[in-house]
């Protein structure tokens, strides 16, 4: 047992760890922050994208020396079928800016440089060292943490959980229930090494410039879940994920389907002969608002995936995961100051914050999509084959005429899905969307 | 009693890629690593402490960020740390580095304690030499015990201890006397895992640092590349074979088939390699 | 601690990179190898260092000299002839009650009043254990460069032996040389290099030097020497056939299925780096880079991928035959017969089909 009291302690060391550590030891606090991978990120997986503005609001000036891979210039949005895909893409020159908004990472690097920053600002990380358990005191009031390392018994006012989406600790210690499987995505994603010129050629980039590429469609075999591949400096991130429930239901390996995404014809010439490094796997928490577990209660707090804040829409979790650590932070700093205990009351005033930032504003407006997402899996199935195939009809030149073409294609449609089941998905995700 | 134990922190070279045109390393994101070798080492210096008393101390000459492995050692239960970092040191060979070595380690004893061991590991996964703990020895004069097994006995009144040393085709039982040298062999021990205390100490502890002065070197045409007799000329990636392999057809064969098929394309190759099984399962 | 006894040749300029040859090297000629032999028993090393040894001195133009070192006039007699067959042009013998057994601080001596009496220019060394541990000290008493584990030697244009080594792991080669000191020492694990044929008859010169060293002037004494044949280690790197497993066996009871095969072809089995670390077997049968490296005539490697690290270690094999379940594994890149199939299975069928065949005809013959 350590003799030595801790204002806080802050399990793992991913981004909301380390935005809720650094806040904290930036006001004074004194912070033992436990990490159980060999070093901060090594444990960690992510596409990866960081989203500047939630690092800014804690480091103005990371972008001097974070290892940041490319800033992303171009987005590919495709719906892919099994020869082809309808893109969307966007790509503008203001995207080379000053201070890019976006950028590609790669986390075992990424989690690295936080982490100095986090002790540079006076925690104390211990790495290889898990949490097993809250310890409590005869109130229920949770007290500390017990480590998996002999004398592993450590003492703080508050417990910041931020232990990413298996929150094992939180359930455990029976603060949370288990995870959903049809509210929890699982990815699997490679890391394909080529040179650097390679892939500015391939994609068209100058210097530091990155494009990423977001796909869905066949290429999930008809789950819910979306593939990507992100360019980094010398390396292409290629991965897809799909929700838990689906691939138990499909009996399917979320191995296979990556292998068959990269084998798809449209992506398969990005990878051609890239050196395969790294494959790892790793869940998404997917549910969204509604499968938001208990965020707080005496002498504990959670932040990050371990809270469900991920946005699946639009691919956002590292920075709900920075925002949610660093208001954590703040709550706790605040109490601090006001020499108020860490009650389960005391503490709402997290969940007020939140309720303030895009944080709960986005998840609250999407509260429906997963959902939606779950039970229509046409999105993922027909439609995409529906518009590859429209795609194909409107720009082959084979003699019909362009007003027969278009009956072919809503023709298609209309069989595909019922005029009414068509209308019916419109408004359903028009709903979901609100 | 006082014991050095050496480590270096090397590049995690199941990581390491090669550019596939310059053939270049590419070392982005390649992680660092304590060299495995090293913890056997550390661990029995450890081991003799625990049982005779006296201090651990860890050596290691590298970048400052060789510092990350030097902490790890003192979660495991070292009792001191030492940075040996210059930019002198740089391109040293594996003589460059037990001139340096050698005169750290001596000045580590004035400062410390004279040691009456030294450790090193067996190699590095990285120059994988075997060359830099010999050295040392030899410069500082300490009887060299290489590819130990095991240490069978150490009597401190009369400085003399027994070891059980990998030699070709036996072990060797050696006793020599104090201070000794010893390169440890891989799988005699398992590195322990720290308590959270050391792990606490570790990460507040200060890491001694010296530059090539602090640790009292003076020739430094012997250090870093100046000091290496060996230079390397080109770097290359090894050549391709020049045919694949003769795919014996699969068609729809059972395992038997084509076990029975596979046998006659060897016999087929080598018919004297036919002609030895005969005569050894005729049992000649 | 103090200063060992001051090292050998005081270095002038200690600029590895100065390109003239410092006049007191100019006399180094010849190129030597250190012939190891435990218990009157000369390492198949020594021999094909000896053959390495030739196509260096030839190129050169000098004499190809062998270091016998040894307690027994007869046993050491027996060393110098097989060098002679096996290519050296004379012997530098020591021969003294104190190198019955090997020990660093003795051969060390030895060694070093050699090099210093007759100055070789080139020192070739077996990367044993033996051949490693002296190596390390008398290149640092002789304050000489030193390249271990080779995989290849030659002479470059400026007359320079260029020692070509695996570095970063394996995944590349590096070639050093050793410009402006001497000797220029270099070692070579077992098999690394081909044995070379033995000339019956040939013989040469002889040159007989003292220890200078008494028994009670050596602290290390040995207790005594426990020989693998009582244990039964590995004997992989000379076996004539050796069959291998790899991860694709899938578990530790799976290694049965190569332990067969290789008892009915009366071979011996080892197998890749990672059932090492897995304890699926013991260190002495890894095979490769920092394995040991084979050269049968025939090598099996059952659910092996052929990283680069496990090639160096069989490319010498007369004949690979590589099982894989991936028609795309590296191994097929270097293996000379492929069967793409579940090792699992084909294994116990390959050793059923083998052992029919082999007692089908021994009641035949
Ligand atoms: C394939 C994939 C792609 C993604 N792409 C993006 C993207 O492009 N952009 C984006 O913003 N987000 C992305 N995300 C989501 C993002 O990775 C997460 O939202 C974010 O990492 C959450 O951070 P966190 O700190 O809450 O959890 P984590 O990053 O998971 O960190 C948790 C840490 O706690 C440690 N830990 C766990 N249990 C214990 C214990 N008991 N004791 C001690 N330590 C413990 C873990 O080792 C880990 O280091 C992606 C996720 C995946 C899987
Ligand atoms: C510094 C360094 C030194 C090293 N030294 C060595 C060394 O000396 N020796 C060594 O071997 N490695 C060494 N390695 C490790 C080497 O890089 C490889 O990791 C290792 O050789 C891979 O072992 P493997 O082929 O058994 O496993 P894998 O690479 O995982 O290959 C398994 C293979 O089995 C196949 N397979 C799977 N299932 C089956 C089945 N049912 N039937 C048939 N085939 C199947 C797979 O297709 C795959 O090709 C070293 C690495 C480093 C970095
Ligand atoms: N730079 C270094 N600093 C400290 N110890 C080292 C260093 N290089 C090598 N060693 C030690 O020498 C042993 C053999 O190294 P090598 O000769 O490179 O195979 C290693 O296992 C280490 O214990």
């Amino acid at each position: 047992m350590i003799e030595e009291r801790f204002d806080a302690i802050v399990i793992g060391a991913g981004p909301s760890g380390n935005a809720a550590a650094y806040t904290m030891a930036k006001n004074g606090l004194k912070v033992l922050q436990l990490e159980r991978g060999e070093y901060p990120g090594s444990k960690n997986v992510q596409g990866a994208i960081l989203y500047a503005n939630a690092l800014e609001k804690l480091i103005p000036d990371f972008r001097e020396d974070a290892p940041l891979e490319r800033h992303i210039i171009e987005q590919r949005l495709w719906t892919m079928d099994d020869t082809s895909y309808v893109g969307m893409h966007y790509r503008s020159e203001d995207f080379n800016e000053e201070r890019p908004n976006r950028y590609t990472i790669i986390r075992a690097q990424f989690d690295k440089w936080f982490s100095r920053k986090v002790r540079e600002a006076g925690v104390l990380l211990l790495c290889e060292t898990t949490v097993k358990e809250l310890l409590r005191d005869s109130h229920g009031k949770v007290m500390g943490v017990k480590t998996d390392r002999d004398g592993g018994m450590v003492f703080a006012d508050i417990v910041v959980m931020a232990e990413g989406v298996n929150g094992l600790v939180g359930q455990r210690s029976g603060l949370r229930s288990e995870l959903k499987p049809e509210s929890v995505a699982l990815a699997v994603k490679e890391m394909h090494f080529l040179p650097r010129e390679t892939i500015e050629s391939r994609f068209n980039l100058k210097g530091n410039e990155g494009t990423v590429i977001e796909a869905m469609g066949t290429i999930t075999a008809g789950m819910t879940g979306t593939g990507f591949l992100y360019t980094n400096q010398e390396s292409i991130s290629v991965g897809i994920g799909c929700l838990v429930s689906d691939f138990a239901e499909r009996g399917m390996t979320p191995y296979g389907l990556l292998e068959a995404f990269k084998n798809h014809p449209s992506i398969k010439p990005m990878l051609a002969n890239s050196e395969c490094k790294e494959y790892a796997a790793h869940l998404i928490p997917e549910g969204g608002y509604k499968s938001i577990p208990e965020l707080f209660g005496d002498g504990w707090i959670v932040v990050g995936d371990a809270g469900q804040f991920v946005n699946a829409v639009h691919r956002e979790g590292s920075n709900l995961a920075m925002t949610t650590g660093r208001i954590a932070g703040e709550t706790i700093v605040w109490l601090k100051r006001r020499r108020d205990e860490f009650s389960k009351a005391n503490l709402m005033e997290y969940k007020r914050r939140l309720e303030a930032t895009f944080v709960m504003k986005d998840l609250k407006k999407y509260k429906k999509i997963p959902e939606f997402l779950h039970n229509n899996k046409q999105v993922f199935g027909l439609y995409p084959k529906l518009f590859n195939a429209a795609a194909q009809t409107w720009f082959r030149v084979d003699g019909a005429d362009k007003r027969t073409k278009e009956k072919e294609i809503l023709q298609s449609f209309r069989k595909g899905r019922s005029l009414p089941g068509l209308i019916g998905d419109a408004f359903k995700l028009a709903r979901a969307w609100r | 009693m006082h014991i050095i134990v050496c480590i270096k922190q090397v590049p995690d070279s199941a990581q390491i890629r090669v550019h596939p045109v310059t053939n270049t390393i590419m070392r982005q994101g390649v992680p660092t690593i304590i060299n495995p070798y090293d913890l056997f080492a550390l661990e029995e210096a450890m081991r003799w402490r625990d049982k005779l008393g006296g201090e651990v101390t860890v050596l290691t000459m590298g970048p400052p960020m060789a510092e990350e492995s030097l902490r790890k050692t003192l979660t495991y239960g070292a009792d001191r740390a030492v940075l040996l970092t210059d930019r002198c040191f740089a391109g040293a060979d594996t003589l460059a580095t037990s001139y340096a070595l050698a005169h750290t380690l001596r000045k580590v004893a004035q400062e410390f304690g004279e040691p009456q061991m030294v450790f090193t590991g067996k190699q590095t996964i990285d120059g994988d030499t075997a060359q830099v703990g010999p050295g040392i020895a030899k410069r500082l004069g300490l009887n060299q015990l290489t590819y130990v097994a095991k240490i069978s006995e150490l009597d401190i009144p009369t400085g003399r201890i027994t070891v059980e040393r990998r030699a070709e085709g036996g072990v060797q039982v050696l006793s020599t006397r104090l201070p000794v040298l010893i390169t440890m062999l891989e799988g005699t021990n398992e590195i322990r895992r720290g308590s959270l205390e050391n792990a606490l100490r570790a990460v507040r502890a200060q890491i001694i640092t010296w530059s090539a002065a602090d640790a009292g070197i003076k020739d430094l045409t012997q250090c870093g590349l100046r000091g290496s007799p060996t230079i390397v000329k080109k770097v290359f990636a090894p050549p391709p074979r020049a045919k694949k392999a003769y795919q014996i057809p699969i068609e729809d064969l059972s395992a038997d088939g084509l076990a029975e098929n596979v046998m006659a394309e060897i016999f087929k190759r080598k018919p004297a390699l036919e002609d030895d099984l005969m005569r050894f399962a005729a049992g000649e | 601690m103090t200063e060992a006894a001051k090292p050998a040749p005081a270095q002038t300029n200690r600029a590895g990179t100065k390109k003239e040859l410092p006049e007191h090297f100019k006399a180094y000629k010849h190129v030597w190898v250190v012939v190891e032999s435990e218990h009157g028993q000369v390492h198949p090393v020594s021999f094909e260092l000896l053959g390495e040894g030739r196509k260096l001195a030839d190129k050169r133009g000098v004499e190809l000299a062998a270091v016998v070192l040894g307690s027994d006039k007869e046993a050491n007699a027996a060393a110098a002839i097989a060098s002679f067959e096996y290519g050296a042009d004379l012997i530098y013998m020591v021969t003294d009650t104190a190198l019955t057994h090997y020990r660093n601080e003795v051969y060390t001596k030895a060694m070093t009043d050699l090099v210093k009496t007759y100055k070789p220019e080139i020192l070739l060394l077996g990367a044993t254990t033996l051949g490693r541990d002296l190596a390390g000290s008398v290149a640092t008493t002789l304050l000489t460069g030193l390249t271990a584990d080779c995989t290849a030697l030659a002479i470059d244009d400026e007359g320079s032996l260029a020692a070509t080594r695996p570095t970063f792991g394996g995944s590349l080669l590096c070639t050093i040389l050793t410009l402006n000191y001497r000797p220029q020492m270099a070692t070579v694990r077992p098999r690394v290099m081909e044995m070379p044929a033995r000339q019956e008859g040939r013989r040469g010169r002889v040159v007989e030097h003292p220890l200078g060293l008494v028994e009670d002037d050596i602290v290390t004494k040995i207790v005594r020497f426990i020989a693998d044949r009582d244990s039964n280690k590995a004997q992989l790197a000379y076996a004539d056939i050796v069959v291998a497993g790899g991860l694709g066996l899938r578990s530790a009871e799976n290694f049965q299925l190569i332990r067969s095969l290789a008892e009915v072809l009366g071979a011996e089995h080892g197998g890749s780096r990672p059932l090492v670390q897995k304890g699926w077997m013991t260190s002495d049968r890894q095979i490769g880079q920092t394995g040991k490296t084979i050269r049968p005539k025939l090598y099996i490697a059952a659910g092996i991928s052929g990283a680069i690290q496990h090639r160096v270690g069989v490319e010498g094999a007369d004949m690979i035959v590589a099982i894989n379940i991936d028609p795309n594994a590296p191994i097929f890149d270097f293996a000379h017969v492929g069967v793409v199939a579940d090792a699992i299975e084909l294994l116990p069928a390959l050793t059923e089909a083998f052992r029919k065949h082999l007692s089908v005809n021994r009641l035949a013959g």
